[in-house]
């Protein structure tokens, strides 16, 4: 049977152009303090880079996202991994990751402050809001691996080494890659966040200048930086990444039969 | 000389259900058996207990080969990795280098049948009597003294059973391989088979040489 052709690229772009024109619309309805116009907000984009002003931020940014997801996602990993593989490390930890889920990622910011303050309370945050994620990934990959595969590998009498590198683990990265992609983009939205109310420089750190300064087209630009990061880091790193990764599959994800 | 595989008063159960009761089997070194009963009468069980996949909750099982080799009802084949490394993956119990394995998975995947195009396919990109080849070659490839087979031709057509057994005969003459086959085909299982075993109701019924009854 015929694969059904996915809709045109066009319909992505027609998507954005409609977002644009509202942007403009609301700037028009509601004048440019409310919301700067896309003019507007452009020109003062342009004017924070050459100021040197957004290079700077979005490393810092970049680094507290990065090792707090990183050392979420690392936790996550092996608790999880530990937790598919012992009923008793999954009951234990099953109830500690529901009640990390449950904690609104603002009330682990105030804590954070409280605990450490500056970066690593930004770096904290990210962590503890990625790791439940990773973590319920990770045990429901360890889970759904076929159960013949397992006695497969043990009849064949393949080394433990082995089996986890090529088998546990290429079945893990299948669900826990949607995991990881989501926290990646989440963990932007979380620093960015913690940053603002931390004062720890970053994007956040810029937003809360701009507010303080009732700077809204600058609010806009910073927003458009992070928008801008995450498209590329989706369209750069992760889509390239799935399309790698789940190439023998047969969902349609994958090549051609 | 001494049986490659012997069960003794053998039970087992699952979930409590009794599956099989007090089973004996043991094979002559250098033969073909081929096993044969009715659907749910524990072959598969009996499979999985002779691999050491099984533990028997009553009775003995007595393994005595330096490798064994399966295969399976379904291939399992991990489908992230190509009939090439499906069959490397077995080969890396025995240690063998990266060259080396490849080079024993790309003979016994010749050997068996499938062309040499079709070694960097994904599972999913072969047909079901592809797969079983590769999970053949895999089983093969390791050069095990005894070969468990949980009916490892059911999808093939007649020619290629045909050409394969022919191949486990020759492997068979070559290396003095022993086999136990399970098989729904009596006229199969007479053709092929040295010793005909045959399971009913979690035991194994006197039945002697294949053609016997």
């Amino acid at each position: 049977m015929a694969r059904k052709r996915p809709p045109s690229r066009l319909w992505s772009l027609a998507g954005l152009a409609l977002l644009l024109v509202l942007w403009e619309a609301g700037h028009r309805i509601w004048g440019p303090l409310v919301l700067p116009g896309l003019a507007e907000t452009g020109v003062t984009l342009w004017r924070m880079i050459a100021e040197g002003m957004v290079a700077p931020a979005l490393a810092q940014t970049a680094g507290n996202a990065g090792m707090g997801w990183a050392a979420g996602a690392a936790a996550g990993m092996i608790a999880g991994t530990l937790a598919g593989l012992r009923p008793e490390a999954q009951r234990a930890l099953q109830p500690v990751a529901v009640v990390l889920l449950g904690i609104p990622a603002i009330a682990w910011v105030v804590l954070a402050l409280l605990w450490f303050g500056g970066r690593w309370a930004v770096v904290f945050t990210v962590a503890v809001a990625t790791g439940p994620l990773v973590f319920a990934a990770a045990v429901a990959g360890v889970h759904s691996l076929d159960g013949g595969l397992i006695r497969m590998a043990q009849a064949f009498r393949v080394p433990l080494g082995a089996r986890l590198a090529h088998m546990h683990l290429p079945h893990m990265l299948v669900h826990v890659f949607p995991a990881l992609a989501t926290t990646l983009a989440m963990s932007w939205k979380v620093s960015v966040m913690a940053e603002l109310l931390a004062g720890a420089g970053g994007i956040g750190d810029g937003l809360a200048t701009a507010r303080a300064h009732v700077d809204t087209a600058a609010m806009m630009g910073w927003v458009l930086v992070v928008v801008a990061v995450l498209v590329a880091v989706d369209l750069a790193l992760l889509q390239p990444l799935q399309r790698r990764m789940v190439h023998w599959r047969d969902d349609g994800r994958g090549v051609g039969a | 000389m001494t049986a490659p595989l012997r069960l003794e008063g053998v039970e087992f159960a699952h979930d409590g259900k009794p599956v099989l009761r007090g089973l004996d089997l043991s094979l002559r070194a250098g033969t073909i058996t081929a096993l044969m009963g009715p659907s749910g009468c524990g072959k598969s069980t009996l499979i999985a207990l002779a691999a050491g996949l099984l533990t028997p909750d009553a009775g003995r099982v007595a393994r005595r080969c330096a490798r064994l080799g399966i295969v399976f009802q379904d291939p399992a084949l991990l489908p992230w990795k190509t009939a090439l490394g499906n069959v490397g993956f077995a080969l890396r119990g025995l240690g063998l280098g990266r060259a080396e394995r490849r080079a024993r998975a790309r003979a016994m995947l010749e050997a068996v049948g499938l062309d040499p195009g079709d070694a960097g396919k994904f599972p999913r990109q072969l047909s079901g009597g592809m797969r079983q080849r590769v999970a053949l070659a895999r089983a093969l490839a390791v050069e095990p003294d005894l070969l468990l087979c949980d009916e490892p031709f059911a999808v093939l057509d007649a020619e290629p059973r045909r050409a394969l057994w022919q191949l486990l005969r020759q492997i068979r003459e070559r290396t003095g391989l022993t086999m136990l086959v399970v098989t729904h085909d009596r006229d199969e299982a007479t053709a092929e088979a040295d010793c005909l075993a045959v399971m009913d109701k979690g035991r194994i019924v006197p039945s002697g040489q294949p053609g016997a009854g």
